[in-house]
Formats: C-alpha cells, sequence, structure tokens
C-alpha cells in the first residue's frame, strides 16, 4: 500500500553492536486510543472485509466495542442550567446595553472566562428553550422580548471586540480589594489573589504572572509587581457610551455627543489606570513578603554587617598577637645573641688563656730543650734565633694546632725529643728555622 | 412496498438532504460520480414543498412561493427531523410554516389539499414527500426505478433523527443503505478522483452551509478516515449573510424611498428581498459585481441596485471570521496545530464565495492547500461534494445483503485502536549528534497497520544500523532577530507602516525523537544501494518487521512484543 521514501542515509553500524541474529527489541509502543474510523470509501470495506474474515463476535466483544466508542460529539458536561431571575425574564430588548449578558445566556459562573464555544453552546440552550414560537405553543404570549435579549446577549458576547467592550464594564467580573482587616487574618494570597485574577483579564499580555503565596520567591514577588505597574491594559469604555442621536438630529448635535463621550470616555481610562495603579500600591504595602524580603535583606545586612566588623577585630587581635610574638621573638633573638655573646667572649677568654698557657708551655719546652743548642748553655744568640723561630711557629699556627703541639711539649723533658716536635712542627709548616737545623 | 431490496435488484444512488438543498447523484458505470439535475434543471434542489391548491410544488417552484405562500410553504425542516419540539430551534422557519408541536414529533400546519382546512403534516412526512421527489427525480433521469441509497447527514445527526429519517425515507421506497457523515463523503469525493494520490494526511473540512456551519477534522491514513474533532455554529450560516445584504439593501431603498417604508417590516416584502439577496450573493462568487433588481419590493416601489465584491466582503467580515475562528478552533479541539493540516476542504453553498476562502487561508500556513472553487481550479463545486461522496459510497455497498453491510458498520468492526504517537527510523544529518527521526507510520493511524518505506544508505555502503522509534510532532517556534533600527525615517507615513508589518514568529513542523521500539543490523550494504523496511503493527501494539537491502539477498526479521491483554 503506501510507501514512504525516505532521503537521508541510514547510520552506520557502531563498532561492536550485537544483536541476536541482527535484531534487538529495546522498548514497546506507547498506548493507543480507541477511536472510530469512518466506515466509508474502499478502503474501509478491505479492512472491514478483513476483519471479519471467519470471524464472529460474541454478544460480550459486541457491548465492549459499543462500549469503547469515545464521540467526538460527546456533549459537554459543562452544560449547565443555571436559575433563570424571573426578573430578567421580563427584561425588555430595548433595554439591551444595560442588560448581564452573561446572566441572560446562563454563563454568570464563566464570565470573562467563557470560551467562545460555552458561549455558543449556552446560547443555542437558550434559543431552543425560549423561541417564542415555544412560548406560543406553551399556551404563553407570543411575547419575543427575552428572545431578543438573548439574541442582543449572543451578538455582543460572540464578537470579540464587543465582547471586550461588554467586558471591560462587567461589573459583576469586578473582584473588590480586601479591607485591610481582613487580610490581617491571613487571608492576603487568597483575597488579594483573586483581585488579581479578575483583573488580570484586561491583560493584552497573557498568561499574567499569579501572586503566589508565602512560599513565592524574592524573583517571582517582584517580577509581579513589576508586571502589574506596567500593566498593559485593554479595557476601554466606550459600552458605556450616551446614545448618539440618529439621523434625525442636526449633525451639530451629533458631534457634540461625539466628543462628548469620546472625553467620558478618556476620562475613564485615566482613572481605571490611576485605580489600579492604587490598588497595586495598596497590595504591595499589604504583602507580608515585602516585608519579610527587606527584614531578610536587613538582617543579610547586619549578618553581612557583623560578620565583618567580627572579621576585622578578628585581624586586629590577629595582628596585635603578631606583633607581641613579634616582640617576643626579637627580644629572645636579643638575649639569645647578647647570651652568645657573653659565651663567646669566655670562651674566647678561655681560649685565649690556654693559647698563653700553651704559649707558655711550648716557650717553655724551648728552654727546656736548651734553645736547641745541645750540652752547655747556650750563647745568646742561639737562644734569640730560637726563640724568633718558636715564635715564628707560633704565629703560624692556629689555637688547635697550638693546644696539640702544647700536648705533644707538655710531657716532654727530653731536650732531643723536643727539638724533634718542633723539627716536625717547622717542615710541616715549611719554614725550616735555622735554629732547628 | 419493501424497502429491503434483493442487492441485484437494487438501483442506488447518493442523496445529499441538506436543510435548504438537496441533491442527488449516481455512478456511472465508468465509476465516476454525476449529480443528477431535477426536471427544473437544478442539481441545487431546494429543501422546500409548497402547496398550492392541493398542488405539490417541490425544489425552486416551491421556493418561489414563499413570497406569496408562505404560510403553505415547508423549508429548513431536516434539522426537526426526529426531534421532540422542545429540542428544535424554530428560527430558521421563520418565513415559511412554523413547526409546531405535535404529540412527539414536530408538524407544519399547512393547506395540502384542496379542502380549506389546515392539516398538521408532521415533519418525517414532510420529509417522505421530499424524498419522494428526489427518487422520481433521480428514476426518470437514469430510466430505472431508484429503489435505495447512501444518505449523508451531519456528524452530529442522533440514531434518533437517523431512525427517523431512515422511516420517512422507507416511505419514499428508497432503502438507506447506509448513511456517512457528510464531512466524510466530500473527502471521498475528492479521494475518489481518478487521479488522487493516497497520501496520509489530517485534514479539515470546513463546511458553511444555509443554516449552520459544521467544521471536522479528519485523519486520513491509507484511505481510511477517522474524525478527531467536531464542531457547529448555528450563529454562522449562508442565511446570516443573506440577512447582512437585506439590511445593506433595505436601507439603501430606504435613503432613497423613505415613503415606502422598511421593506424588512413587511413580509413579503422582505421575503422578495430575501430571495433576491440569496440570487446577488451567489452572483458575487462568480461577478466583480451584482445588481439587485425587485418589482415591487415595497409600497409598489421597484427597486433595483448594484454591489460590489469588495462591499460584500465588507459587510460579511464579521461573520467570515467568525467562520474562520471556527475552522482554527476544530484544530485546536483535535490538539492539532494549523501546521498539522495538509488540506482544508471547503463545503457547503456559502464556500463559493471567495472571501470565504482567503479568511481561511489566511489563518493557516502556506503549507495547507485550500480546496475551493476560488482558490483551486480543480477543486470540486463544494455544494456538490456530499452528494458525490454519497453516491460512490452507494456503488461501493450496494451488491451488499443489508445484513452484510449492517455488519461491517458495527462497533466491533469500526472501533480500533489508533496510534498515539509516529513510529519511523532515524536517519543521519548534516549537524544533529542525536539522528533525525523520519516517520513510516503517522500518529492517529489506526491498527492493524502495514507500511513499508525506502530508505537511502550510506554512500559507501558497508552495514548499517536501523533504529525504530517513536517520534512526537514538536512545533519549534522562532521568535524573530529584533529588526535593526531603520537607518532613519523622515516621513511619517513610514512609521506607521513599520509597526504593521511586525515581524512573525517562524513556527516549523519538527520531530521530537521519543522511545526506541528496536534496532537492527543490516551487514555489506551495497554501495549506492536502498534498503526496504516493512513494518506491521498489530492491534495489539506488537510490531513485526522486515528488514532487506532492495535486490540483496534475504534481510533480517525481527519482532517486538505487544502488550499482554
Ligand atoms: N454560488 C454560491 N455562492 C454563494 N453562496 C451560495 C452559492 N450557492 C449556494 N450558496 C449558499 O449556500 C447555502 C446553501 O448551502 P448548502 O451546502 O447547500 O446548505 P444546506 O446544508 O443548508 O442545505 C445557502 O446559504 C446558499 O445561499
Ligand atoms: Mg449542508
Amino acid at each position: 500500500m503506501a510507501n514512504v521514501e525516505i532521503n537521508l542515509p541510514l547510520p552506520v553500524l557502531p563498532e561492536g553492536w550485537a544483536g541476536e541474529k541482527d535484531f534487538k527489541p529495546v522498548g514497546s509502543l506507547s498506548k493507543t486510543n480507541d477511536r472510530k474510523i469512518e466506515p466509508v470509501g474502499p478502503h474501509f470495506l478491505a479492512y472491514a472485509r478483513r476483519v471479519r474474515h471467519k470471524r464472529t463476535f460474541s454478544e460480550d466483544e459486541r457491548i465492549q466495542a459499543q462500549a469503547n466508542v469515545k464521540s467526538v460529539e460527546e456533549e459537554d458536561p459543562d452544560d449547565i442550567d443555571e436559575p433563570e431571575d424571573p426578573q430578567m425574564l421580563l427584561r425588555e430588548a430595548k433595554d439591551w446595553k444595560s442588560q448581564d449578558h452573561y446572566a441572560v445566556l446562563g454563563i454568570t459562573r464563566h464570565r470573562w472566562r467563557a470560551t467562545e464555544e460555552q458561549i455558543k453552546r449556552a446560547h443555542r440552550r437558550k434559543v431552543l428553550k425560549h423561541h417564542p414560537d415555544k412560548r406560543a405553543a406553551a399556551g404563553g404570549t407570543e411575547d419575543d422580548q427575552f428572545f431578543k435579549c438573548i439574541q442582543k446577549a449572543h451578538e455582543v458576547l460572540s464578537d470579540p471586540v464587543r465582547r471586550r467592550q461588554f467586558d471591560s464594564v462587567d461589573e459583576a467580573a469586578e473582584v473588590d480589594p480586601p479591607s485591610k482587616k481582613d487580610t490581617q487574618k491571613g487571608n492576603f494570597y487568597k483575597l488579594w489573589g483573586k483581585v488579581f485574577e479578575a483583573e488580570g483579564r484586561f491583560s493584552t499580555k497573557q498568561p499574567v504572572p499569579k501572586l503566589g503565596n508565602a512560599k513565592s520567591t524574592k524573583e517571582e514577588v517582584e517580577s509581579f509587581y513589576n508586571f502589574w505597574y506596567n500593566f498593559d491594559s485593554w479595557r476601554s469604555f466606550e459600552y458605556l457610551d450616551e446614545d448618539v442621536p440618529d439621523d434625525g438630529e442636526s449633525r451639530d448635535q451629533k458631534r457634540h455627543v461625539e466628543r462628548k463621550n469620546n472625553a467620558a470616555r478618556k476620562k475613564k481610562k485615566t482613572e481605571d489606570t490611576a485605580r489600579l495603579r492604587h490598588l497595586v500600591d495598596d497590595a504591595l504595602a499589604l504583602d507580608e513578603r515585602i516585608k519579610l524580603f527587606r527584614q531578610a535583606e536587613h538582617a543579610e545586612k547586619n549578618k553581612r554587617r557583623f560578620a565583618k566588623e567580627a572579621e576585622q577585630k578578628r585581624l586586629a587581635e590577629e595582628a596585635a598577637k603578631a606583633k607581641e610574638e613579634e616582640a617576643r621573638l626579637a627580644k629572645e633573638a636579643e638575649e639569645a645573641e647578647k647570651a652568645q655573646k657573653a659565651e663567646g667572649k669566655k670562651a674566647k677568654e678561655a681560649a685565649k688563656n690556654a693559647a698563653k698557657k700553651n704559649k707558655r708551655v711550648v716557650r717553655g719546652a724551648v728552654k727546656d730543650a736548651n734553645y736547641f743548642h745541645g750540652a752547655g748553655d747556650a750563647p745568646a744568640s742561639q737562644v734569640d734565633a730560637a726563640l724568633n723561630d718558636v715564635d715564628a711557629i707560633i704565629a703560624k699556627i692556629d689555637n688547635t694546632e697550638l693546644a696539640t703541639l702544647a700536648g705533644k711539649l707538655n710531657s716532654e723533658k727530653d731536650a732531643g725529643k723536643i727539638k724533634e716536635i718542633f723539627k716536625a712542627e717547622d717542615e710541616r709548616l715549611g719554614l725550616n728555622s735555622k735554629s732547628l737545623a | 412496498m419493501s424497502a429491503q431490496t434483493d442487492p441485484a435488484q437494487r438501483v442506488a444512488i447518493g442523496i445529499s438532504f441538506g436543510n435548504s438543498y438537496s441533491s442527488i447523484a449516481f455512478t456511472s458505470s465508468e465509476g465516476k460520480a454525476e449529480v443528477i439535475a431535477n426536471e427544473d434543471g437544478d442539481r441545487q434542489i431546494p429543501s422546500v414543498l409548497s402547496y398550492v391548491e392541493g398542488e405539490e410544488l417541490h425544489g425552486g417552484q416551491a421556493k418561489s412561493q414563499l413570497v406569496r405562500n408562505a404560510k403553505n410553504t415547508v423549508a429548513y425542516f431536516r434539522d426537526f427531523l426526529g426531534q421532540d419540539f422542545k429540542s428544535i430551534d424554530p428560527t430558521p422557519a421563520h418565513q415559511s410554516a412554523h413547526p409546531v408541536e405535535s404529540e412527539s414529533t414536530v408538524a407544519f400546519k399547512i393547506r395540502d389539499s384542496e379542502a380549506e382546512e389546515e392539516n398538521a403534516v408532521t415533519v418525517g412526512d414532510i420529509t417522505t414527500r421530499h424524498l419522494r421527489r428526489l427518487r422520481s427525480s433521480a428514476s426518470d433521469y437514469l430510466g430505472k426505478d431508484v429503489n435505495a441509497a447512501v444518505v449523508t447527514v451531519p456528524t452530529n445527526f442522533s440514531e434518533s433523527q437517523k431512525e427517523a429519517l431512515k422511516s420517512a425515507a422507507k416511505e419514499a421506497g428508497i432503502e438507506v443503505l447506509q448513511f456517512i457523515n457528510e464531512p466524510t463523503a466530500a473527502v471521498l469525493a475528492y479521494d475518489a478522483r481518478p487521479d488522487a494520490q493516497l497520501t496520509d494526511k489530517t485534514l479539515v473540512v470546513a463546511d458553511l452551509g444555509g443554516t449552520r456551519s459544521d467544521v471536522t477534522v479528519i485523519a486520513s491514513r491509507g484511505g481510511i478516515y477517522t474524525m478527531l474533532a467536531a464542531v457547529h455554529d448555528f450563529d454562522v450560516s449562508g442565511s446570516k449573510l443573506d440577512q447582512v445584504l437585506i439590511d445593506y439593501f433595505a436601507k439603501e431603498f430606504i435613503k432613497k424611498h423613505k415613503a415606502a417604508g422598511d421593506p424588512r417590516e413587511n413580509e413579503r416584502s422582505l421575503a422578495k428581498l430575501k430571495l433576491e439577496c440569496e440570487s446577488v450573493k451567489k452572483a458575487l462568487s462568480i461577478g466583480q459585481s451584482a445588481n439587485f433588481s425587485v418589482e415591487s419590493l415595497a409600497g409598489g416601489v421597484d427597486f433595483t441596485a448594484t454591489i460590489n465584491r469588495t462591499r460584500y466582503d465588507l459587510l460579511g467580515n464579521k461573520l467570515f471570521a467568525a467562520f474562520t475562528r471556527l475552522v482554527s478552533h476544530a484544530v485546536e479541539k483535535a490538539e492539532l496545530d494549523p501546521l498539522d493540516i495538509s488540506e482544508i476542504i471547503l463545503a457547503g453553498g456559502n464556500s463559493h464565495t471567495p472571501k470565504v476562502a482567503a479568511a481561511v487561508g489566511a489563518a493557516f500556513p502556506e503549507t495547507t492547500a485550500v480546496l475551493a472553487p476560488s482558490t483551486s481550479p480543480t477543486a470540486i463545486n463544494p455544494s456538490e461534494l456530499a452528494v458525490r461522496g454519497a453516491a460512490i459510497q452507494a456503488s461501493l455497498i450496494q451488491e451488499f445483503e443489508a445484513e452484510d453491510i449492517e455488519q461491517s458498520l458495527h462497533p466491533m468492526v469500526t472501533v480500533t485502536p489508533h496510534l498515539s504517537t509516529a513510529v519511523g527510523v532515524l536517519l543521519i544529518s548534516g549537524d544533529e549528534s542525536n539522528g533525525v527521526f523520519h516517520a513510516i507510520v503517522d500518529a492517529e493511524t489506526p491498527l492493524p497497520v502495514r507500511r513499508t518505506a525506502t530508505i537511502t544508505t550510506p554512500r559507501e555502503g558497508g552495514d548499517v544500523l536501523i533504529k525504530l522509534v517513536e517520534g512526537s510532532r514538536h512545533i519549534k517556534v522562532t521568535k524573530p532577530e529584533p529588526k535593526p533600527k531603520a537607518e532613519k525615517a523622515d516621513d511619517d507615513s513610514e512609521d506607521e507602516s513599520e509597526d504593521e508589518e511586525e515581524e512573525e514568529e517562524l513556527r516549523e513542523k519538527t520531530w521530537k525523537i521519543g522511545s526506541a521500539v528496536s534496532e537492527t543490523a543490516l551487514r555489506g550494504i551495497k554501495k549506492g544501494a536502498k534498503v526496504e523496511v516493512q513494518i506491521n503493527i498489530a492491534n495489539d501494539l506488537s510490531v513485526t518487521a522486515l528488514f532487506r537491502e532492495i535486490g540483496g539477498k534475504g534481510g533480517v526479521r525481527g519482532q517486538v512484543q505487544g502488550k499482554a491483554s
């Protein structure tokens, strides 16, 4: 039968794809809707033949199938008859401007919310009920005044432009703002919500944001009030115009009325804009959320301030502590240095003394070794030379070496050995002292 | 006479029985539907009967009696049939015999015999007389005694209305083989044309008749039709359009002949005015202007005037707009978007009016074809759509036993599951990593269904993956880029026009990929070869599919379980 041509390429098989016999069921189809097909045309007949082929249907199946039929012509469950005010039934068509068109059609439960279809159905019901022929048949008069009211109501409500004009001044649709006292009983959202819902009917921009509740976020609340402070309303007031006299009257008279009407419309519009502004002001003033947001903001600010102050305090304290610590450390360092200095002095002193002592030992050893002269009194020249040479050695060596030298010499009394020690030291230093040669 | 004829003896026609007009048609041996003209040469036969000194006038002749003999002229009665007095709207019959309550039915008090007194003739009897005349016109034309018919009815015709019509027909010697819905008949009339292509589409049948308007949304899948939504409006109608012209010409008349009075306030003048306005309206469907001419319209004054089409378009504007809204509303009620509608079939006599087609067309995207005389040279005459469909259906079923027909109409056969989403395959497209969806079976297709698709493969061939998935239609809306301000706007007039041509947002029909059903591998496809996918979906939603390379050997078969019942 029907063949579909698809002119885009299929994807390449991904690496590693596997399926039993190259097929893999992965899901099932979404559920279906039972509908009645139209038993018309050659394709239906072919279908019916296939369905009925060698089959008989049980009574149960038949009943079930019958029950499954969903008709597109189903009655609207909304079709209810509102009670008719007997006073309203006596209205005259000439007073159509002052009639409540929604009441005449029996849809006061919908009013501006009524869909076009609801209006149509309501009108149809009223026509069937109040047609003058039926009144006459029911033994009534042929009075068709209310029927004409019905037609007027339909004329207005089925024309989008005229319906707006009427909706603009439909007092029964108005929801007055609640008193301050009422909202204080915790009904703010319920009562004002209704007010805003009703006012929202005039909005060119749809959908209109909702008042929300205590849980609404700040952004939501803010955008709500922003919307209402920038409200774009289609409300207009020509429905309340004074009738312009028809051809009979003079042109001037006509123009006069028209001018008057225009001025009145403008005035009412201005008043309405101001009214709405006040209304929003009032709601805003009573809106707990605004206070809460402000409080929260305050609290937040305070919190931030506290935090900032605490931080500053902490920083100051920390700085002071740091300073203290620094001073302490400096002092300690100073003391340590002092101590070290003292210690150093002592050590130096000791070293100096030790060196002195060692020098004395060394020099004493020279004497003990008879100034390297061998036997007999050493001549003065030899004494001088030996002492000079030893002094040269002492000058060349540091205190440690001096101590070592002194250590070696300390217990030595043998002149030869002493000379040997000096000679070794002299050679180590490469002095080649004559007195030791 | 028995109305249950032996199928072999049947001579069946199609009948469209409207409140304003009726028509009869038969299907020729070549399978072509032909609308039959009556003795007066009318193919649109007014559904009117009139009695003059016991003589019964019918059709156009009866209609002209509305001027002198309104009380004995019965018109606009179809919707009264099978109803109790409480549930009818007598308004359309205001200028003819008024309906009255008669036991559980509706009757007309008319002098239908030579005798002086009035008889209460029930609407059933009136219908029988009307159908008898239609039958005899058809029999005369065909040279055979017509004894059966398929009759069209509005979609909201109740069982009791059908019962009443059936028995009235039986009285007239006509066995009603089947009642079919008017909009469906219209679709069938189009689909039965030899050059018609059988494609799946969703269409709207918008019928602007004489006393009401009816709009229906129909899914057409493989030649099977399912109604998705229907809306009706009894205040948007041809007679309301006539009224617009009546008011216009009455005012013109009063302007010129003040002393003669308002022709609308005198019954006879009003009747003349109404008849003439209807013909002016019809003339404006073809010509750019039309003449109005009535002898002795009121106060003995003759009146002639002209009107051009633009004026009429303007006068009827509110009604055209209301009709258009009704069409849009029907689409909404079917939970569809204007982009889903491929065709709008305009039906009913007033669809001859070019402005009707223009107004409806303007509410839909360019992809929606409007089938009306003014928009499509191949459009079928909107006044003949229903009757043609009925004649075709009559030829299809006239050989069946009545019992057989009845069985096929039972919900056991006609109620069937329809897919809630489309089913198709995933393909490669340039930019989307996810692939794109292409439907093989559309949503609202009745089950069981079998469809075949031919799919291109990658240029190099090789191994391919065929993923069956569900897809739901998604309307992508692109807001226009705010246009950079024009360099300079010197004169004021330019400023104004700028506001008007505010750019519209771009709306497109796209697919959202839904859940996957199966995956299949086809291996070693030849370079440039094509793949064929055949899917069968059974009533229990089980899917059997065959995937193969066209011209290749073998292929892959697969099955996905349906829901356990
Ligand atoms: N050529 C035409 N141009 C405009 N209107 C037409 C034309 N032919 C018929 N009509 C109008 O169409 C209506 C009748 O349409 P039809 O579909 O036959 O109605 P019904 O279903 O009420 O019998 C009448 O209002 C008639 O004036
Ligand atoms: Mg019709």
